[in-house]
C-alpha cells in the first residue's frame, strides 16, 4: 500500500518526465493555453529554428488588448493592432488553432479552457498568465508561467519547475446569505496575506467549497496568485464531472468512463499530509471589499477602513499609509460611507455567467446612480450569448450600464478600458495594486452582486441591506 | 543569454514592502513584440509625473543611483501578474541583481530566464544591505555568485543560497530550452506510456 498522497501530489507525480539532482522536476503539459502577449516567446523559436512539439495540445485566444466596442471596426490603437495582427501571423506560421477575435468562442483564457472543455481534472495546464490558477478549480494543476518558460512549453512540452509545498485551505460551515465565493477568497487572502501562500499549491476543502458551484470554484482558484501561491486546486467530485460533460473537447464515449474512474481517485487521501494547513469558519464571513491596495488589504463591508498605527509592524505601518493616501481615505471611515464614480462587472475572476445572473438580480427594476458610470464585460462570447437568450443585456441596460464584447478589459486595462485618475471604482476583478485599472485610479474589489449594489447607490453598499429595501 | 559570474555594481534602495508588478512596468508597455527597450519604462509611475517630468525624490533619479545594477527591495518584491516585461525592464535599465526577503515565485523564475539574479537574505540582512545602499557616498557591492557571496563596502561578507541547476544556468549563461532538449528520449517515452494510460488526453484536445 502506497503512502497517502495528496491531490496536487497525485497530478504532479504523474507528469513529471526528469528530476535533477538538486531537485527541480521538469514537467509534462497536457494543456499550453496561449494569449495575443507572447509574441516574443514565437519569436524565440523562429530564431532557433525550432517548431511547437504538440500543437494540438496548444490554443491561443486573444484577450487582452482586444477592444470591447464593436469589432467590425479597426482597432484604433495602433499598438493594440499591431499585438491582433501579430498573433495572427504567429499562430497561423506555428500551426497553433487561435480563437480570434472574431470568433465567437473568444473571451478570456481562463474562461475559454474550462467552458470549451480543454480543462480536466487531473491534468497539467500551463499559461503565460498569473490568473491561470483558475483552471484549478476542476482538479487540473494549472499554474502561470513567464514568455521565456511558454518558449521553453512551446518547444518542449515540458516546464522545470522547483517541486512547491502543499497547503490546505479549509473552509467549512455555511456561508450567510449575501456572501459567495469572491468573499470567501477575499477573506482567505485577508487571514493569510498576499506572500501568505508564497512557494505553495494550495488545495481549497470543506464544506463551503464543496458546496459552491463550479463557476464560484473558479472564483477562488483564480485568486490563488493574490496570496502569492503557484497554483490553487479543488478535489474534482459528481459537480465537476457534471460540468464537463458533453463539452466541445471533453472525452465522450468510452473514454468518457475511463476519465471519469481516473478522476475519482484524484482527491487527496484522507491521512494525507499537508505541508500547511489553515482553517475558515464560512458562517463568519461577511461580504468583503478591499480598501487598499493589494488584495490582503480587505475589508467586512459592515467594517471601517483600518488604521495603520494598529499595524503590527513598521513595514506593513508604512505599506498600508501608502495605500491609504493613494486611495484617499481617512481611517475610521465606514466602509459603507465610500462613494464611487465606476463599476466594473468582469474579469477571469468574475465573468461567468451565474457572476452576470448575480449582478443581474441587483439591477433588475433598479437605475445606475447618477454619479457613476458602470459596464458589464461578459468572459465569452459563448457566455454574452447565453447571458442575452436570459434577457440579461436588456435588464443591465435598461439599468443604464454599459454591455460589452468579452475581453479582459478594466481589469488590466490595457484595451483602451480604463479610469480616469483619482476616481474611484468598484470592480469584480482581481488586483487593486496602484495604477492597476488606470494611473491613479482607485480599485475596491468585490462580488458582481455587491458591484451591482454599488452602481445602484453610488457607494460601496452591503448587499444584504439593500436587499432588505425591495 | 549574459553569463553571471561577478556584479559589481551601485546597489539602490527600495524599502518598500510589496512592490508589485504593475509598479515594476505599468501594464500598457506590455503591448510590445520585443524584449529590449524597456528600462526607460521600468517603476514609470514612481518615477515620472504624468507630463513625464522625473519625480525628483524617486531614488533612481537621484545621483549615483541612476546607475544602479542592482535592487535592494522589501518583502514579497514581484508579486502580482507573470509579465517577463519585469526583468526585461530591469535588464533593460542594467540592473542584474534583485535583494529582498523574499521574492513572488513567478517574478523570480523569471530573472534566471534573463540572465538576473535574485537573492534571498534574512531580515537582518536585509536592514544591513539597506543602509549601505542608503549611503550615496558609497553604495557600491560586489555579487560574486561564484563563492555565492554578498561583499559590502565595510568589507564584510553575506553568505546566501541557490540551487545548483540555477546557478550552472547563470555562470554559463545556458539556454534551458537546450538543456531540456537533450531528454527528448524521456519525452517521448513519457508521451507513449500516458496514450495508452489516458488516451482521452490524446484525442480530445485538437479539434
Amino acid at each position: 500500500m502506497s503512502a497517502p498522497k495528496t491531490l496536487f501530489a497525485k497530478v504532479w507525480d504523474a507528469h513529471e518526465v526528469d528530476i535533477t539532482e538538486d531537485g527541480l522536476s521538469l514537467i509534462y503539459a497536457d494543456r499550453h493555453l496561449l494569449m495575443e502577449m507572447q509574441p516574443q516567446a514565437f519569436d524565440g523559436l523562429r530564431k532557433a529554428g525550432l517548431k511547437v512539439r504538440q500543437p494540438e495540445k496548444t490554443i491561443g485566444v486573444m484577450d487582452h488588448v482586444v477592444p470591447t466596442t464593436d469589432r467590425s471596426l479597426p482597432i484604433d490603437d495602433p499598438v493594440s493592432r499591431m499585438m491582433v495582427e501579430q498573433a495572427f501571423i504567429d499562430f497561423k506560421e506555428f500551426g497553433v488553432e487561435l480563437l480570434d477575435l472574431f470568433d465567437e468562442r473568444q473571451g478570456i483564457v481562463h474562461v475559454i479552457g474550462p467552458e470549451q472543455g480543454i480543462t480536466l481534472p487531473g491534468v497539467t495546464l500551463f499559461c503565460g498568465d498569473s490568473h491561470t490558477a483558475t483552471n484549478g478549480a476542476l482538479g487540473a494543476f494549472a499554474m502561470a508561467v513567464g514568455t521565456s518558460e511558454v518558449e521553453h512549453l512551446l518547444a518542449t512540452q515540458t516546464v522545470p519547475i522547483a517541486r512547491p509545498k502543499s497547503m490546505r485551505v479549509t473552509v467549512d460551515g455555511t456561508l450567510p446569505a449575501g456572501c459567495t465565493a469572491k468573499d470567501v477568497i477575499l477573506a482567505i487572502i485577508g487571514r493569510i496575506g498576499t506572500a501568505g501562500g508564497t512557494g505553495y499549491v494550495i488545495e481549497y476543502a470543506g464544506s463551503a467549497i464543496r458546496e459552491l458551484s463550479i463557476e464560484g470554484r473558479m472564483t477562488v482558484t483564480n485568486m490563488s496568485v493574490e496570496a502569492g501561491a503557484r497554483a490553487g486546486m479543488i478535489a474534482p467530485d459528481e459537480k465537476t464531472f457534471e460540468y464537463i460533460k458533453g463539452r466541445p473537447r471533453a472525452p465522450s464515449g468510452k473514454a468518457w468512463d475511463a476519465a471519469v474512474a481516473y478522476w475519482r481517485t484524484l482527491p487527496s487521501d484522507p491521512d494525507a499530509v499537508f505541508d500547511k494547513e489553515v482553517s475558515l469558519d464560512a458562517s463568519e464571513i461577511a461580504p468583503q471589499v478591499t480598501w487598499g491596495t493589494n488584495p490582503e488589504e480587505v475589508a467586512p463591508i459592515d467594517g471601517k477602513v483600518p488604521d495603520p498605527r494598529d499595524a503590527g509592524d513598521t513595514d506593513r505601518r508604512r505599506m498600508m499609509e501608502r495605500s491609504l493616501s493613494y486611495m484617499g481615505l481617512q481611517p475610521g471611515t465606514s466602509m459603507r460611507d465610500i462613494e464611487i464614480d465606476r463599476v466594473f462587472i468582469g474579469s477571469c475572476t468574475n465573468s461567468r455567467i451565474e457572476d452576470l445572473e448575480a449582478a443581474a438580480a441587483v439591477a433588475k427594476g433598479r437605475k445606475v446612480a447618477d454619479r457613476v458610470s458602470a459596464m458589464v464585460v461578459p468572459g465569452s462570447g459563448l457566455v454574452k450569448r447565453e447571458a442575452e437568450r436570459r434577457g440579461l443585456d436588456k435588464i443591465f441596460i435598461d439599468a443604464g450600464f454599459e454591455w460589452r464584447e468579452p475581453g479582459c478589459s478594466m481589469c488590466i486595462a490595457m484595451n483602451g478600458d480604463f479610469i480616469q485618475p483619482g476616481q474611484r471604482c468598484a470592480s469584480t476583478s482581481n488586483r487593486n495594486f496602484e495604477g492597476r485599472q488606470g494611473r491613479d485610479g482607485r480599485t475596491h474589489l468585490l462580488s458582481p452582486a455587491m458591484a451591482a449594489a454599488a452602481a445602484v447607490t453610488g457607494r460601496l453598499t452591503d448587499i444584504r441591506e439593500l436587499d432588505l429595501d425591495r | 543569454m549574459e553569463q553571471f559570474r561577478k556584479l559589481t555594481g551601485v546597489a539602490a534602495p527600495m524599502d518598500m514592502i510589496n512592490i508589485d508588478t504593475d509598479k515594476i512596468i505599468p501594464k500598457l508597455h506590455l503591448r510590445t513584440i520585443k524584449r529590449t527597450g524597456l528600462g526607460k519604462f521600468l517603476f514609470e509611475e514612481m518615477r515620472y509625473e504624468t507630463d513625464g517630468s522625473e519625480k525628483p525624490d524617486f531614488i533612481l533619479n537621484k545621483e549615483p543611483y541612476r546607475n544602479a545594477k542592482i535592487i535592494i527591495g522589501g518583502d514579497n518584491f514581484g508579486c502580482g501578474s507573470s509579465r517577463e516585461h519585469a526583468p526585461w525592464a530591469l535588464l533593460d535599465f542594467g540592473v542584474r541583481c534583485v535583494i529582498s526577503t523574499s521574492f513572488a515565485d513567478i517574478f523570480y523564475n523569471n530573472c534566471f530566464k534573463n540572465g538576473i539574479l535574485p537573492i534571498r537574505v534574512s531580515k537582518d540582512e536585509l536592514d544591513a544591505l539597506m543602509a549601505d545602499a542608503s549611503d550615496s557616498e558609497n553604495p557600491e557591492l560586489t555579487i560574486d555568485l561564484e563563492e555565492m557571496l554578498i561583499r559590502r563596502p565595510n568589507g564584510a561578507a553575506i553568505s546566501f543560497d541557490l540551487e545548483e541547476f540555477r546557478r550552472a544556468c547563470l555562470l554559463d549563461g545556458l539556454d534551458d530550452i537546450g538543456i531540456t532538449m537533450t531528454k527528448n528520449a524521456s519525452i517521448d517515452t513519457f508521451e507513449e506510456k500516458q496514450k495508452r494510460d489516458q488516451p482521452w488526453l490524446y484525442t480530445a484536445a485538437a479539434e
